[in-house]
């Protein structure tokens, strides 16, 4: 079955990115298609690689991108949110005038065109947020 | 239709409301809103009566990460993560009550 996932809570702040990782890992576990993880509103904070949590502490940005290397997962940021928050790639620096750049490997920006075209393309759409 | 509920009773109405207002079909306690799903707290009556005409089910590893897996409702099936995947693939719908 193809699903789509939805992250709508920025990482370390309750719970939503941990549940949606744990519920995507369990997916392809499964052997379900995940057709996009799409993060949008304090959810595009997952995406900035300048992220250091403590080394005790769960890398919550890097297990994502992990997670995208070894699946092929499109992990879809949306680029109004992603903006007002300082998550940049090089298009967006370029276009904005900004120094540099933070978005994490294995994430792209776009709009929220393709949010509705993950709830189209898939069979289930999961919303985890706060 | 699958209900995920991820907030305690005690701290958000969301399940309150879901039971108020949905014909039925079953229900996922997962992150915080596991805390409905232990023995005698205060909103245990009302998730009870609900059980005729809701399924309800918890996340196992949010339910021992809050050290409440012994003491879950008579009724309450726990799932893990392969559990919660299984729900929303056999429910055609789903809402996360955020």
């Amino acid at each position: 079955m193809k699903f789509s996932i939805v992250v709508n809570e920025g990482p370390y702040t309750h719970q939503a990115s941990d549940s949606a990782y744990h519920f995507t890992k369990a997916l392809l576990a499964k052997g379900h298609e995940v057709f996009r993880v799409f993060f949008y509103h304090d959810g595009v904070n997952n995406a900035t690689r300048l992220t250091t949590p403590p080394q005790d502490d769960r890398n919550i940005v890097n297990r994502w991108s992990k997670l995208a290397q070894g699946s092929e997962l499109d992990m879809v940021v949306c680029v109004a949110a992603a903006q007002r928050r300082g998550i940049v790639d090089e298009g967006e620096a370029k276009r904005n005038g900004k120094d540099s750049t933070n978005l994490a490997p294995g994430f792209r920006i776009s709009g929220l065109g393709q949010l509705i075209e993950a709830g189209i393309q898939a069979d289930r759409i999961v919303v985890f947020g706060d | 239709m699958l209900h995920i509920v991820n907030k305690s009773p005690f701290e958000r109405n969301s399940l309150d409301t879901l039971l108020d207002t949905s014909p039925g079909g079953a229900i996922l306690l997962i992150e915080d809103g596991v805390y409905a799903a232990t023995k005698g707290n205060a909103f245990e009556p009302k998730l009870k009566a609900a059980m005729d005409k809701f399924k309800v089910y918890a996340l196992q590893g949010d339910l021992e990460a809050r050290g409440i897996a012994d003491r879950v409702t008579d009724g309450v099936a726990m799932v893990d993560y392969g559990g919660f995947v299984d729900l929303v693939a056999n429910n055609k719908t789903n809402q996360s009550w955020l």
